[in-house]
């Protein structure tokens, strides 16, 4: 029999991350310039003005080169599931599959259809068939980016859903469940948003490029303009969904907020760290001091205020989810290892089953069933060995969702500042925070990037939480086939990266007045 | 019927529309693979490119859709095919990750590679998708070398479900002759569909005229190919489904499938009919411009009729050489009927879906196009 392999699971998991990474390098600018490219060309069709049809079809050239870029990397996630994960494809891909066959149906063709009307139409429709296509660009991005992470709410929060024994599979009872899970809906716009942030960053600090050059005056000034406003919008929604990720996370997936925090042990008005250095010989099972140095953040209780909304509210740190413990409503946690004997009592109820129903004893095969669905609520643990295998890396979480929101705050700031300059008509004049804005561009992709690190690593060892761990999932390909597609994967997009870049740097420099 | 099944076959018939409608959108990739021969000049590659690069999306687009649909409506074959014929899908995959910027960048300045790199890998695009894209669905009807075991994942050691037989993970489809002629058919239909199109949409004299030429050289080996897989294909085993579920050998299976369901019989004869009138006829008569319609509509309801043959009638649509009673078939690898159910809803919207696209094609297809409309675009490839 062939066993698995955790290396090929290391490889697997990497080749996935290194194709989400680079995917989510384009995604955001797509979503964010999107939406300033649509209002700049509304703008042109309301007021007639060539200045906003310049600077339309100027975003519109960069927002093409990255869309690109995005589509050549989404196609390569999309088919891993099956190619890398192909047990996963089995297991849940009664629910998981549909998202993305509707995202398929429904978004991807709207985008493809109006892009071409988008770059191609300017002189064959009129301006508001045009204008409508730009618009509908944008809303098959987005709506696109629902149904993906419709998908991926779900992996971290399993819902709408039942075990099937004879199929071997968890199969959908509840579309709606799964669509409008508050998991689901926040995970949603609070992604979308980070894009709209970065956009607003990236037409903020090239804008920011050409007052500091003194080129193209009058479109930068309204460029910048308008992706202050829109910076500032952004940010501020997205502290609200930010708060509402927290309070997700810590209903449903305590170890994610735990590494996040790096909380081993678990308080009662629980503080948020605001800064901290990890001490690295820190374990979960010995007594070395979590930090070397930490700075909470001045409100106490916070991080119980905000994970459950109660000042006073237990938070359990990674020890505790380890060992078990009691929330503040007396609800009692089980450990670890009440957990794993569950869910190998679980899987071992699952091949009974079969074998029962295989031989025809249905009375048997109904006891192990009911057995089966006692404990298929920690089926997942089952896969898993010791108490270790359940936390993430947590100094890889820890640091970057300070520094993603640390990141946040600052691009508000940076907002605030260039909007209220300009509307001071002093912008031209404040030369250190026109080169902070520019600077800031890759800040934003940095922050993004992190937020995914927080989302995916933090649920590790999860592909589905509680239900499949990433080691259940993975196909049966060697090691050395999954080595040699990372590579070629990785050479592919980083030379699509290095292209990108440059055709984007020579587009700006170039100017809207080419167009 | 009961509703589940009613719902697998529907899902299976969208399936096998939509594969029906990429084979035609292959035109894309057809005109591709012959970027460095049909034109001259620069000014010939340019028009091509571009006449090309508005429409490349399409065929992206059905190709993810097919893919996302496959996986929704019959997960098992998407966990069986892609995990165990890796090799297989990942270059198609990538031959068509290539394509996705190299339109976009090839024109752009600082694209560091070269507009010539970007052109070539244009080229393999067309030459590589098609070609295993072709190879990888006769496999839905010579088999692969699968096991399938559900029970697998309550062995906590080792818990996949699906696994390959062979280390060369999908490659090995390339040695089974019958793969090729399909594989080479699709390859060579992807060429005649280009020429046609080009026929249609150039306004450009030459290239007219060498698309004609084209036309015939492609449609020779296209003619021999796909007769040379279908008549294997009719006069082979299948792997047919009896009542109580298990896979078994059947003589002339898929030709018994062509006989016993007439409707998908005759839809399959006109389609064939179809797709060789819009070839002959635009050989034959130079000013006969629609080829590409006749073609295109042909081919859409010929790999459809060719899918259903394969899916419907008690067949297995995935078959396992390696143990007949692993296969696939539309009732064992489908979504659950709250699944299909719940997706069928989401499918009523396509006829929406499919009248803009054809809104947005009229609108950008008003008249042909010329090195004077590319000049004059600013988005221009």
């Amino acid at each position: 029999m062939e066993l698995l392999d955790v290396s090929l699971v290391n490889w697997s998991r990497g080749q996935f991350a290194l194709t989400a990474m680079y995917h989510w390098i384009f995604v955001p600018l797509t979503l964010g310039v999107g939406v300033v490219m649509a209002i700049m060309e509304t703008l042109y069709y309301k007021t007639g003005k060539e200045v906003w049809k310049k600077a339309t079809k100027f975003w519109m050239t960069l927002f093409g080169v990255n869309f690109a870029c995005g589509v050549a990397t989404g196609i390569i996630l999309e088919f891993q599931f099956g190619t890398n994960w192909s047990n996963y494809s089995w297991f849940v891909g009664d629910i998981f599959g549909a998202p993305l066959a509707i995202e398929g149906m429904l978004a991807f063709f709207l985008e493809a259809t109006f892009i071409s009307i988008m770059f191609f139409g300017w002189n064959k429709v009129s301006k508001g068939f045009h204008l409508a296509s730009t618009w509908l660009v944008m809303l098959g991005a987005t709506f696109s980016a629902l149904w993906i992470l419709v998908a991926n709410a779900w992996m971290q929060y399993p819902v709408g859903m039942e075990f099937n024994p004879d199929t071997a599979r968890n199969e959908m009872i509840d579309f709606w469940g799964i669509l409008l899970s508050p998991v689901a809906l926040n995970k949603f716009f609070h992604t979308v948003l980070s894009g709209w942030v970065l956009g607003a960053l990236f037409v903020v600090g090239v804008s920011a490029w050409f007052i500091l050059k003194k080129r193209e005056l009058d479109f930068a000034l309204r460029s910048i303009k308008i992706g202050a406003i829109f910076g500032v919008v952004s940010s501020i929604l997205i502290i609200a969904t930010g708060d509402g990720s927290a309070y997700h996370v810590a209903q449903k997936q305590p170890m994610k907020l735990a590494a996040m925090e790096g909380l081993y042990e678990g308080k009662e008005g629980a503080n948020i760290v605001a800064m901290g250095l990890l001490n690295p010989e820190k374990q979960y099972d010995n007594d070395e001091e979590i930090f070397i140095v930490k700075m909470d953040v001045p409100i106490p209780k916070l991080l119980s205020l905000l994970g459950y909304r109660d000042g006073d509210a237990f938070v359990p740190g990674i020890k505790d989810i380890i060992e078990g413990y009691t929330l503040s409503d007396g609800t009692r946690v089980p450990s670890f290892a009440e957990k794993q004997a569950s869910g190998k009592k679980a899987i071992q109820a699952l091949s009974d089953y079969r074998k029962a129903k295989a031989v025809g004893n249905d009375s048997l095969a109904v006891a192990h069933k009911t057995v089966l669905d006692e404990n298929f609520s920690n089926f997942g643990y089952g896969y898993l060995e010791k108490p270790a295998d359940l936390i993430p890396n947590v100094a890889l979480v820890f640091y970057s969702f300070h520094i993603m929101v640390a990141l946040g705050m600052l691009f508000l700031v940076i907002f605030m500042a260039v909007w209220f300059f300009h509307w001071k008509k002093k912008l031209e004049n404040v030369r250190w925070l026109l080169w902070i804005s520019l600077f800031s561009i890759p800040l934003g992709y940095l922050a993004t990037q992190l937020g995914w690190v927080v989302a995916e690593v933090g649920r590790q060892p999860w592909a589905i939480q509680d239900v499949l761990p990433v080691q259940a999932a993975a196909s049966s390909v060697s090691t050395g086939s999954v080595q040699l597609t990372f590579f070629l994967f990785l050479a592919l997009f980083t030379a699509l990266l290095i292209a990108e870049i440059r055709i984007m740097v020579k587009q700006i420099q170039k100017g809207p007045g080419s167009e | 019927m009961t509703t589940y099944a009613f719902l697998q076959h529907y899902w299976w018939f969208l399936i096998s529309l939509l594969g029906g409608l990429l084979t035609f959108l292959l035109f894309i990739q057809g005109g591709q693979s012959m970027l460095f021969s049909l034109s001259k000049t620069e000014d010939e590659k340019k028009l091509l490119v571009n006449v090309l690069g508005r429409k490349w999306e399409y065929t992206f687009t059905t190709l993810v859709t097919f893919g996302g649909a496959f996986f929704a409506s019959f997960p098992l074959f998407y966990s069986t095919s892609f995990g165990g014929a890796y090799w297989l899908w990942i270059i198609i995959l990538f031959a068509f990750t290539i394509q996705a910027f190299s339109y976009e960048f090839q024109s752009k300045p600082g694209n560091v590679y070269g507009k010539t790199t970007y052109r070539i890998l244009l080229f393999i695009n067309g030459l590589l998708g098609t070609f295993l894209l072709g190879v990888a669905i006769a496999t839905f009807f010579t088999g692969s070398d699968f096991t399938v075991g559900k029970g697998n994942i309550t062995n906590i050691a080792s818990p996949v479900i699906s696994r390959w037989g062979n280390g060369w993970h999908g490659l090995e489809a390339l040695l089974c002759p019958r793969n090729l002629f399909l594989g080479l058919a699709v390859f060579f239909l992807s060429r005649i569909q280009a020429t046609l199109f080009f026929i249609n949409r150039l306004k450009h004299e030459e290239l007219e005229n060498r698309s004609h030429k084209f036309l015939l050289y492609n449609a020779i080996p296209f003619v021999a190919f796909f007769l040379a897989f279908v008549i294997s294909i009719f006069l082979s085993e299948g792997f047919a489904l009896h009542e109580d579920g298990t896979v078994f050998m059947e003589k002339y299976k898929y030709f018994h499938n062509l006989i016993e369901m007439p409707v998908v019989g005759i839809l399959f004869l006109l389609g064939v009919l179809t797709v060789l009138y819009g070839i002959i006829a635009s050989i034959l008569k130079k000013s006969f411009k629609k080829g590409i319609w006749f073609s295109g509509a042909g081919t859409v309801v010929t790999v459809t009729m060719l899918l259903l043959i394969v899916g419907y009638n008690n067949t297995s649509f995935y078959p396992s050489t390696a143990d007949w009673q692993s296969s696939l078939t539309i009732f064992n690898a489908s979504s659950s009927e709250f699944t299909l159910k719940a997706m069928s809803w989401a499918s009523i919207l396509v006829p929406i879906v499919v009248t803009y696209i054809f809104i947005a094609w009229r609108a950008l297809e008003k008249k042909k196009t010329d090195m004077d409309d590319i000049n004059s675009d600013s988005h221009a490839y």
